[in-house]
């Protein structure tokens, strides 16, 4: 079953067309890796699943609900980690969590419930009480994280969530990412190769707003005729098409 | 129950920085204290401090309008603003979560201000009370352009804008400082086409106990706020719709 569904989904900026007729397929319970040099249109595909672009034509339903019909039904069942931290930098940790309970309506009984659930989770209990702002870039990703799934979304889009980390930070947070799967279906977007074909079930490969493949890692490989997913990528990439 | 939610968390945002406690307060203080200084050194009556406070409290909302800018704009350079918009917050809860938490804050910014001004000589009166509530409209003006500079520019900009051309615009133009007519012409023009003086000539008339100049003043503001009102919540839910 399809959790997330694209029919010829356009996004034009003016003259730069920054995703171009996108047909894509994300079943449910999968972690789905958008892969992509810089101005692929990843993002841009990100910000039309979750409501905040409009698509130029086209159309993409998420869940069962068109992000152009129905973008409020859209927004219940998702969480999103923008590509920034976008975390309330003078409010601490505590705060930033509760924040995001608060706007989902959430009891003060299921608030405290949820943050002592996403502190243990997240392993939180130590910054609880810091301005969200002081906090490192891993554990500002942390954060960030931890905010998108307080609504217990069906599908969570993560935007380049390891972006400038450190290689310790990054696989703390592959941890965390992996520990997700089975729970939702996650859409990750990405440029680094090893954390594509590590955290994924499937990996959609774009390039100048287009699908260029899809498929496992493995299968990417084998289509590519190499051994490695860097390889697999460049060639995929070169070709435009394979 | 959402908006006051966003609201606390932007009152938060505001208070939690120092600079916005220094510039904000500290500053029309500071004004207050050295036009007083200076009145009390010159022959002739300039700064009165019954003229003073009632023109310094409405130069002090020209903060506002910064602060407001600025926040908008760090949420959305940020993309604390695009991760609100895939969340059950509506437009309405946005735009009174942003202008709420600081209507409070120039009430009590002004409220200091006249504190402030009776030792220093002013003359204490129920008008104060007048005073304070007029000073709504002029607040929401100032917070609504800070909403409407802050939807289209950038943080760098509006610390230009709202913080160097507005704060001087509100200072030169709202004849806080000296007597419009003793400049004339076009300036005077100028200055009677904006709020800023109008503001101005309100308060000093609410706080004197003049009625009916306060009202003539106000009508103005009035207009003004309602017309930058409609163009900060128009501007900033169209921005909304599409985030580039």
């Amino acid at each position: 079953m399809y959790v997330i569904k694209t029919e010829g989904l356009v996004k034009q900026y003016k003259t730069l067309t920054a995703v171009d007729k996108l047909d894509l397929e994300i079943r449910q319970g999968e972690l789905f890796s958008l892969l992509g040099v810089n101005g692929a249109g990843k993002t841009t595909t990100i910000k039309m699943l979750t409501g905040l672009v409009k698509p130029t034509c086209g159309d993409a339903t998420v869940g069962g609900c068109s992000v152009i019909t129905q973008p409020e039904k859209v927004k219940r069942l998702i969480g999103v980690s923008p590509q920034e931290t976008a975390v309330a930098p003078k409010l601490s940790v505590k705060e930033n969590l509760e924040l995001i309970c608060g706007i989902h309506g959430f009891s003060k009984e299921k608030t405290r419930a949820k943050i002592g659930e996403l502190s243990e989770k997240f392993s939180l209990g130590t910054v609880l009480s810091e301005k969200a702002g002081k906090l490192s870039g891993g554990w500002q990703r942390r954060v960030s994280i931890a905010m998108a799934l307080i609504s217990e979304p069906e599908i969570l889009f993560l935007d380049e969530p390891t972006l400038g980390l450190d290689v310790i930070a990054r696989h703390e947070l592959w941890d965390i990412i992996r520990s997700l799967k089975g729970k939702a279906t996650v859409v990750l977007t990405t440029h680094y190769m090893e954390e594509a074909e590590a955290l994924s079930d499937r990996i959609g490969i774009m390039k100048n707003g287009r699908l260029c493949a899809v498929g496992t890692a493995q299968e990417l490989k084998k289509k590519a005729g190499t051994d490695d997913f860097e390889s697999a990528f460049v060639a995929i990439v070169r070709e435009g098409e394979i | 129950m959402r908006m006051l939610t966003f609201a606390k968390r932007n009152a938060k945002e505001l208070l939690r920085d120092p600079l916005n406690i220094l510039f904000g307060l500290g500053f029309p203080l500071v004004l207050l204290l050295l036009f007083s200084v200076l009145q009390s050194n010159i022959p002739v009556a300039v700064f009165e401090i019954d003229t003073l406070t009632p023109g310094m409290s409405v130069f002090g909302l020209s903060f506002m309008s910064l602060f407001s800018a600025t926040l908008i704009s760090k949420d959305r350079e940020s993309a604390f603003l695009q991760r609100l918009y895939t969340t059950p917050l509506t437009g309405i809860d946005f735009i009174f979560g942003y202008m709420l938490p600081l209507i409070p804050m120039a009430l009590m910014q002004t409220v200091i201000c006249y504190l402030f001004a009776i030792p220093l000589g002013l003359t204490l009166s129920v008008n104060i009370i007048y005073a304070v509530i007029g000073i709504i409209p002029m607040a929401v003006f100032n917070i609504s352009l800070g909403l409407l500079c802050g939807s289209i520019f950038g943080v760098k900009q509006v610390g230009g804008i709202c913080g160097a051309l507005l704060t001087n615009l509100s200072a030169w133009l709202s004849g806080v400082w000296f007597d419009l007519s003793l400049a004339g012409g076009i300036f005077e023009k100028i200055a009677s086409f904006l709020p800023f003086f109008h503001a101005a000539q309100a308060e000093k008339a609410l706080f004197s106990g003049n009625a009916e100049d306060a009202v003539s003043h106000l009508i103005p503001v009035f207009g003004y706020s309602i017309f930058i009102t409609a163009a900060a919540v128009i501007c900033f839910l169209k921005r909304g719709k599409d985030f580039k």
